[in-house]
């Protein structure tokens, strides 16, 4: 059967999460005897443009919604659009990425035509007519399989727990139009205003280099920022210790109450690993700790650790980073 | 202003979890209950604005749905100055966001409300949906802005900011609305002692919830899979270059 992949924009650009979407559509639509796969792209003029992009993950054909008010997210049009989408095909499943925008799209659109939506995936199986899904839950001290019977199922799917695949497919683009009038809606985003400097986002980048209380001051970030520097490809994390000092600004803390991440490589340097922090990154795929405590319970986690002073260390490791990748 | 303020009670995060003999939820013995960490903010965001409004007519009111305790997060909500609470009632409290939205929808829909907001958390820590404000919002027909950092409200108009992956949200909005809460917009308050005593007077009533059918059901709950952590590759800065050696020849991750 087919299978939906909602994609999503910032600034006209697709966001990696599209092409999770799309790849876990891809996957769905084969486990469930195979089938196209189909994109929702939504956006301003000329965003079509993108499709042949999602046609490399494998997307069949390509929805595409363009109206000139719809440059920006528009939760109430983007809503009715899907929804209207998903009743107008037979669809095996629906997937968006759980980034900040698809947590505030699925359920809108589950809730419109009342049907069930596993949020947050982090896995998840297909068949015939049982989706199996894995999220986490109690703040990650525990993971729930959860079951949906029935097509459509929906699930928002965490970004960065199933990478993209490329599975290049013979894509064809069709025009739909918005299911509401923009003018219609009664909720607008009016701004979007870019924090900080344009760096690699928290939920996107590979690595991330998180520093704690252990850090001392403000100003010691700068070991964490140059590590991250050194991989390249790293963003930089904070705990909420750091964040409400003001260290580093609220919309880097990683938690419980900030955000849920994914990558390749955590690195956290100087983090004692409170559980709330822990709620945040503990599927990520490999640890590291850096802490003087050996018994501190980041280092219970980590796949690799090194006890000792952070402030001997990271600079250490940044400059074999730096070898490491000046060789390859 | 009227405002709903949906609560619901979750067990602790703090707590060491295990699972229940059922294998479809963790065991509920010995844990301690409170109001979700978000619906905190919530009730204090609605506490504020009444506040500064000062003096006209408002009135909050706190609604949980759940097993008989979930009284007990209602008492607290009224001891914080909530007016009055409404408990729908339930034995168990079904995982799927969308059947918990049509009983709360049930309540809030019913005529002669006249709610001006709606306020829920941005997300319940026991099940981290995030889906129960939107699908409530959508199945009243109601404007629903979710994840609101930073509100202001003006003439029946409302604005709010969103936090999304490096960037700012800003949304305007219509009254009446419902709104899920971020953290940090308001940090919830201490019952007082006066506080306490006045909640003692305070109305609850206790209805049956009118749950609608799940169509999400947990089939198994474990615990995360132990992480086959705790290597110490080392101490001090000597251990850097094994360290990198492991990362790129082990995890390849460089
Ligand atoms: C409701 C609630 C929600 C919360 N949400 C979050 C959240 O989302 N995210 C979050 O992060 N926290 C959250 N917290 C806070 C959390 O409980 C911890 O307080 C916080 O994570 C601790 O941050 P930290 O590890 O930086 O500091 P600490 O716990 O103080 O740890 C500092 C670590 O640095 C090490 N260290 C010190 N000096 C050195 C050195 N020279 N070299 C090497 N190591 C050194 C120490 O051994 C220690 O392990 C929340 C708390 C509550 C109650
Ligand atoms: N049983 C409940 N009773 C009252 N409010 C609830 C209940 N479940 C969820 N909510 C509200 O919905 C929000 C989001 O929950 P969830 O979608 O489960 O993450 C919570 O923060 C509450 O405000």
């Amino acid at each position: 059967m087919n299978c939906l992949a909602v994609a999503e924009l910032r600034n006209g650009a697709l966001r990696k999460v599209s092409f999770e979407v799309v790849t876990a559509a891809r996957r769905a639509a084969n486990a469930a005897g195979g089938g196209e796969v189909h994109a929702l792209l939504i956006g301003g003029p000329g965003i079509g443009g993108r499709a042949t992009e999602l046609g490399r993950y494998g997307a069949d054909v390509v929805a595409v919604v363009e109206h000139p008010a719809l440059e920006r997210y528009n939760p109430e049009v983007f809503a009715a659009t899907a929804a209207a989408y998903l009743r107008a095909h037979p669809f095996r499943c629906g997937f968006f990425p759980a980034s900040a925008q698809g947590r505030d799209l699925a359920p809108r659109v589950a809730g419109a035509l009342r049907l069930g939506l596993a949020a947050d995936v982090v896995d998840f199986e297909v068949s015939a007519d049982v989706l199996l899904a894995r999220h986490p839950v109690y703040i990650g001290k525990a993971m729930a399989t959860l079951r949906l019977a029935g097509s459509p199922a929906l699930v928002s799917l965490r970004p960065g727990a199933i990478g993209p695949v490329e599975a290049p497919a013979a894509m064809r683009v069709e025009r739909t139009e918005p299911a509401l009038d923009p003018g219609a809606a009664r909720v607008a985003v009016t701004d979007l205003a870019e924090r900080a400097a344009a760096k690699l986002d928290l939920g996107e980048a590979p690595i991330i280099v998180s520093g704690g209380r252990g850090l001392k001051a403000a100003a010691n970030f700068r070991l964490v920022e140059e590590l991250a520097a050194a991989f390249g490809n790293a963003a930089v994390g904070a705990t909420r210790a750091v964040t409400d000092d003001g260290w580093r600004p609220a919309t880097d803390q990683i938690g419980q109450t900030g955000r849920l991440v994914s990558p390749q490589l955590y690195v956290a340097v100087g983090i004692s690993g409170a559980i709330q922090h822990l709620a945040g990154m503990r599927t990520s795929k490999v640890i590291v700790a850096i802490n003087r405590d050996k018994d501190a319970p980041i280092m219970k986690l980590a796949d690799y650790a090194i006890v000792g002073d952070l402030f001997e260390i990271v600079p250490r490791l940044t400059e074999e980073i730096r070898k490491v990748r000046a060789g390859q | 202003m009227k405002i709903a303020v949906c609560l619901k009670r979750v067990p602790d995060t703090e707590s060491r979890f295990t699972i229940a003999p059922d294998r479809v939820s963790v065991d509920t013995a010995g844990l301690k209950f409170d109001m979700s960490d978000f619906d905190g903010y919530a009730l204090e965001l609605a506490l504020r604005l009444n506040e500064q409004q000062g003096g006209g007519p408002g009135e909050i009111v706190v609604l949980s749905l759940g097993p008989e305790g979930t009284q007990e997060t209602l008492r607290k909500a009224l001891s914080m100055g909530a007016d009055r609470g409404i408990h729908l009632a339930c034995e168990v409290v079904p995982f799927d966001g969308l059947a918990i939205a049509e009983a709360l929808a049930a309540e809030l829909g019913a005529g002669g409300q006249n709610y001006d907001l709606i306020l829920m958390g941005r997300n319940a820590t026991d099940t981290g949906n995030a889906t129960v404000g939107p699908m409530t919002a959508a199945i009243l027909g109601w404007p629903c802005v979710t994840a609101v950092s930073w509100l202001e409200l003006k003439e029946g108009k409302g604005t709010a900011h969103r936090e999304l992956e490096g960037f700012t949200e800003t949304v305007e909005f219509r009254l009446p609305a419902l709104l899920t809460i971020d953290e940090g917009i308001a940090r919830p308050r201490l019952p007082s002692l006066k506080g306490i005593m006045a909640a003692k007077k305070k109305p609850v009533d206790s209805r049956p919830a009118a749950l609608g059918e799940p169509r999400v059901t947990v089939q198994a709950m474990e615990l995360p899979p132990e992480r086959t952590g705790g290597r110490i590759v080392g101490e001090g800065p000597e251990a850097v270059p094994e360290l990198a050696r492991l990362l790129r020849d082990e995890a390849k991750v460089l």
